[in-house]
């Protein structure tokens, strides 16, 4: 569904990606797990088209899209839930979700979504009316979630959408996740940074460091890999 | 008191023109992060495309308010054609590059149009007519208001009503707002960020392009000039007012206008300026973020 080959991106003089390969196929959840500064957070912002890279290519459904200014990438299904949440802070709950659906005509489909995501987190509702900046940071990261899913993805990038959480809503997020993909088909590409987590709901797994993807695996070797469990996971043998 | 209403209302009418120039400084700068000194200069061009076209059409022998409304039109649509014009070309290809050299772009463009105006007009005062009657069944009150300063005072406000309508309910609006608070962000839920910047340079020029005809049309002449001063004190109420906030941008504009309003009726007029100045240094040192701008907060 979606496969990066060969992906160079720079800031500036500086290079952020290098050679970077990466395949996702339709219904997966794949996951890119490494330190602060490796290039997770890069590697979403490429495929999202706000941070172009240079050179390589990005396929997604066998279309090449790594010369796409963003919002064409989103029309044709992809949405991030980037890092920090991004929420638009003085626009209201309903306005931050409207904005995740700016690209769809279907009003009716619209209103729908609406209100399955104020069903899935009824917090959401209670706040509709409330300006995004004043939720918690739970509520935020529920916000962003659904934002993002409000324009029907097929493919949904997450960027640490448990960063600054505490557990219990931590769980809840990643149960949420689960289910985006198990009844919407939705694809999940997720980085993080809390590699035990990421690799209990992936199915595979990509280790980044310093730009350059090291390792892949299914996410069950990897939580095994010694390497890994080092580095990654904290835990010593 | 008679006298008081007087300066009220004639600090209203100076206010509401004001607040139809500030409001494209304050938008760009909500969008861009930019002081675009050359609004101004949008605000004379469209002073002058009005004059050209009242010309043809009194010669023409049209009737007078026809002719008001003809020629704003066709100021605001040449003004617009000119903001998106100035931003393609001198703003875009800065767009990455520090902010600084956006802003000497600007002041660029700005001498740029005024020196281009000065050669293709010229550098004298032109006498600009007084388009609007002097309604019949207002003459009761014309000691207090005129007409003219009346039909500003109206046009302004429709224009405010017709604007909060599409930055509160509007898609575009909202894509609007969106891109001001997090513009990544709006390009990640699929929002096209230079179409909303070409659009906020069409509407803030559009509506200086109004004032430009109704102030012009007020005062009685126009020169190639009129666009730095006017847009000096514009900035300065949008400044006032918060910059970035459009009721900021308004609440500035009338503040000042009664503040220079008052001060010139009951103190002196010599000193007008001054005190439009002094009264913006007061509020900046008790209220840096301006009367309704948010301080910046910036959150993790």
């Amino acid at each position: 569904m979606l496969k990066l080959t060969n992906i160079q991106t720079f800031y500036g003089n500086i290079q952020a990606l290098k050679d970077v390969d990466i395949e996702i196929s339709e219904g997966e959840i794949i996951t890119l797990i490494g330190a602060n500064g490796a290039g997770k957070t890069t590697t979403l912002m490429s495929v999202s088209g706000i941070v172009p890279p240079r050179t390589g290519e990005i396929y997604f459904m066998g279309q090449p899209i790594h010369q796409m200014r963003p919002d064409e990438i989103v029309s044709l299904g992809i949405s991030q839930v980037p890092e920090g949440r991004r929420i638009f802070p003085f626009l209201t709950v309903t306005e931050n979700l409207d904005m995740g659906a700016f690209l769809r005509t279907d009003k009716e489909g619209i209103r729908e979504d609406m209100e399955y995501i104020f069903g899935l987190f009824p917090i959401l509702a209670d706040r509709r009316n409330q300006a995004g900046g004043t939720l918690s940071g739970g509520e935020q990261q529920m916000l962003a979630i659904s934002r993002a899913i409000m324009a029907r993805p097929r493919l949904l990038l997450l960027d640490e959408p448990s960063l600054g959480l505490a557990p219990i809503i931590v769980r809840q997020i990643f149960d949420i996740i689960s289910k985006i993909n198990s009844e919407h088909n939705t694809t999940i590409f997720l980085v993080e940074q809390n590699a035990n987590l990421a690799l209990k709901v992936a199915r595979r797994g990509y280790v980044m460091e310093n730009g350059r993807i090291i390792l892949t695996d299914s996410a069950k070797n990897l939580l095994s890999n010694e390497e890994v469990k080092k580095a990654y996971l904290g835990l010593s043998t | 008191m008679e006298y008081f209403l007087e300066l009220f209302l004639g600090g209203l009418t100076r206010g509401s023109i004001y607040a139809l120039i500030a409001l494209g400084y304050t938008m760009v700068y909500g969008i861009i992060q930019l002081i675009n000194f050359a609004h101004g200069e949008i605000y004379m061009i469209g002073a002058f495309t009005g004059l050209i076209v009242i010309s043809v059409l009194t010669l023409l022998g049209w009737n007078q308010i026809a002719i008001l409304v003809i020629a704003s039109v066709a100021a605001v649509i040449y003004s617009c054609a000119y903001g998106f014009t100035i931003e393609k070309m001198a703003y875009k290809p800065l767009r990455h590059a520090p902010r600084l050299s956006a802003l000497i772009s600007a002041i660029g463009m700005s001498l740029f149009l005024q020196n281009y105006v000065l050669l293709a007009q010229t550098s004298d005062f032109l006498p600009f007519p007084c388009l609007v009657p002097d309604f019949e069944f207002w003459e009761p009150y014309s000691h207090i208001i005129t007409s003219p300063e009346l039909v500003i005072i109206i046009a302004t406000t429709i224009v405010m009503i017709l604007l909060t309508f599409l930055i509160k309910f509007t898609k575009i609006g909202k894509a609007m707002r969106a891109t001001a608070q997090d513009r990544d962000m709006a390009m990640l839920v699929g929002v096209d960020v230079n179409k909303v910047i070409s659009f906020t340079f069409i509407i803030g020029s559009a509506t200086a392009a109004l004032g430009g005809v109704l102030i012009a049309s007020h005062i009685g002449m126009v020169n190639f000039y009129i666009g730095f001063i006017a847009g000096i004190k514009a900035f300065v109420a949008a400044v006032l007012g918060g910059i970035g906030s459009i009721p900021g941008a308004v609440v500035g504009s009338l503040v000042l206008g009664w503040t220079e309003s008052f001060f010139t009726g009951y103190i002196s007029s010599d000193y007008e300026d001054v005190f439009a100045f002094l009264f913006l240094v007061f509020i900046l040192i008790f209220r840096p973020q301006g009367i309704l701008g948010r301080s910046e907060t910036e959150k993790v």
